[in-house]
């Protein structure tokens, strides 16, 4: 298991990926312009136009690094991942719980009310910075009516209710987002999540972190020996990979949420970072998005105490240890997942 | 009952059995591995081992590589070294003179006129359970099988101490070899994982990220969830956050 989670980005069109040796070569108009030895690397992630060797391609099979090739805009095309033998029986287990659905609303009841108590956090961690007292009144407001979802999220015993108490609790959430945004820009004002195409520069900043999220979460799962398809709070859907998703809710508001807000209220980006399409999508400019990767490269390598192991680690390190502890609780180690509750 | 190509289980799931039965679960069954520093210069040291072919020093036949498998035991792997020396002048000229494959011949056709030595190379120093020398012995049964000896005794040489301890292959480390084998045979065919119970060489084992061996196995994970929510919905902000201090992993 890699402890470092460095990810190399390839944003710049055209780029073409070798192997090296023991390295990846990082070819730019046939020439090399940088090499990074293979142990140090996590992941390797391909924004838009970016060629792979094969050679480069096998060798990361191998050695346990994956390949994510995504749009310009981060949503995921395909992933290289080595071929895992094993775990066959945990594979077996999962796909055994997730047919089950109130297993699966057992694990799902304490993912959800995991996301609910960290966006409370989110929301009262704003509420205490924040010198407005009208934005204050919104934020903790906000708060209390979530504190109604997780209760109810944890006594949940059907999917079919979980999963609209976790809208409710979204949307109770989103609404008050935009009292966490502290520069006057109009732009970054917040009205509902919009995601296909992110109608606004705070929701193309949201779903672009939430598909780096989602490549770390399929990362985590896989390497955990988990299928990152078959999820329990999310249903199956080709080409989605569920229990990623699933894995990734209790880290969204702590990890996601609050990095797009603090680059906004620190003014590491700005409105102009952004251009709007014709049809009214909202995208990054190349030095935003640079920016973005770097600041949840930082964020990853931050460190803090896991609060059930009781071990330092990094917020990186984090998400694949929440994937093993699901592992484990589905191998019967753990009574229950003891999913991340930031605090 | 001998047992079938498909059941043979690596001879170095032995030690991991005899080191701690969930550490071979875990990588036998659930085929998790994590690299440490001391398996990764514990595949240096078997590569350079394994790299080599035979090389004649003297009148023995030092063997690199050799693949082993047992049916009778269901097991399968490799040896480091095996030292073929002859008793006796006629056999020491087919020592010299003939390709590998018929000197295993000759071993078969006249067992008693050899002596076939299983040399395994360990890094550090000898370890305080007897894994060491059950893997030995399980290679020593591979070997009597595949060559229809009889080996009275091999050698492990630890890196750490640069000499060859000598290993007696009594009756003793015989059963103590069969019975951890039939073990692992049935832990395999399980798929149950046994429960970790942590003890100080957790701290050296190379699975422990995987293992979890401080929380597995007890009922801590839904009173940690109750404590955890109760208090996330009676605080007033959260305390602890990664931004406050820049400090990185
Ligand atoms: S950490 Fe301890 S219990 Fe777990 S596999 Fe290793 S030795 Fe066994």
């Amino acid at each position: 298991m890699k402890q470092h989670l460095n990810t190399l980005f390839v944003t710049t069109e055209g780029t073409y990926l070798a192997k090296d040796g023991m390295a990846v070569a990082v070819r730019m108009e046939k020439k090399t312009r940088l090499r990074i030895p293979l142990h140090n690397l996590d992941g390797i992630v391909c924004f838009g136009r970016v060629g792979v060797s094969p050679s480069l391609m096998a060798i990361c099979g191998e050695s346990g690094v994956t390949i994510s090739m995504t749009d310009a805009h981060g949503r995921f095309r395909a992933a290289i991942i080595g071929y895992s033998p094993g775990n066959v029986l945990l594979r077996r287990t999962q796909y055994r719980v997730a047919d089950d659905p109130s297993k699966s609303c057992e694990i799902a009841r304490i993912m959800v009310a995991a996301k609910l108590a960290n966006c409370r956090a989110v929301l009262l961690r704003a509420a205490r910075d924040s010198r407005v007292e009208s934005r204050r009144s919104t934020l903790t407001t906000a708060a209390r009516r979530l504190v109604t979802n997780l209760e109810a999220a944890r006594a949940c015993d059907s999917l079919e209710r979980l999963r609209g108490i976790e809208g409710e609790g979204a949307s109770t959430y989103f609404e008050a987002f935009s009292a966490m945004v502290n520069v006057p820009e109009d732009a970054f004002q917040f009205t509902s999540r919009s995601r296909r195409p992110p109608l606004d520069p705070l929701n193309a900043l949201l779903s672009f972190l939430y598909a780096l999220l989602a490549h770390d979460a399929r990362s985590a799962c896989e390497a955990a020996g988990l299928d990152a398809a078959v999820g329990f709070l999310h249903r199956d859907r080709p080409g989605r990979p569920g229990l990623a998703l699933d894995l990734m809710e209790e880290f969204r508001p702590f990890l996601a949420d609050r990095l797009a807000l603090s680059l906004i209220n620190r003014r590491q980006i700005s409105a102009s970072g952004f251009t709007t399409s014709p049809t009214g999508a909202v995208n990054m400019n190349d030095a935003t998005r640079k920016t973005l990767l770097k600041a949840y490269q930082v964020r990853k390598q931050k460190t803090m105490l896991h609060p059930f192991l009781q071990e330092k680690t990094s917020v990186g390190i984090m998400i694949h240890l929440q994937a093993r502890l699901l592992a484990r609780h589905l191998r019967g180690d753990v009574d229950a997942y003891p999913a991340f509750v930031w605090r | 009952m001998p047992y079938t190509e498909a059941e043979l289980i690596p001879l170095s799931a032995l030690q991991h059995l005899l080191f701690c039965p969930r550490q071979a679960a875990l990588i036998h069954v659930e085929q998790l591995w994590a690299e440490n520093r001391l398996t990764v210069e514990g595949m240096h040291l078997h590569r350079r081992a394994h790299e080599a072919t035979d090389e004649l020093r003297g009148d023995t036949r030092i063997v690199r590589g050799l693949a082993l498998r047992s049916l009778a035991h269901g097991l399968v792997g490799m040896a480091d070294i095996v030292e073929f020396t002859p008793n006796d002048e006629t056999r020491a000229t087919t020592l010299r003179t003939t390709p590998l494959r018929g000197l295993f011949q000759a071993v078969k056709a006249e067992p008693a006129a050899w002596q076939v030595t299983p040399v395994e190379y360990k890094r550090g120093k000898p370890k305080s359970d007897e894994s060491d020398r059950v893997q030995l012995c399980a290679q020593t049964l591979c070997l009597e099988e595949m060559l229809m000896v009889k080996i009275a005794e091999g050698s492990l040489f630890y890196g750490k101490r640069k000499r060859r301890t000598r290993v007696l292959f009594d009756a003793e480390l015989r059963a103590t070899t069969v019975a951890a084998a039939e073990r692992f045979h049935q832990l395999f065919s399980s798929g149950v994982t046994p429960p970790a119970v942590y003890s100080a060489k957790c701290d050296n084992c190379s699975l422990i990220s995987l293992c979890l061996p401080k929380i597995a196995g007890r009922g801590l994970a839904q009173q940690f969830l109750n404590r955890q929510f109760s208090l996330a919905l009676s605080m007033e902000a959260p305390r602890s956050d990664p931004d406050d201090h820049e400090e990185s992993a």
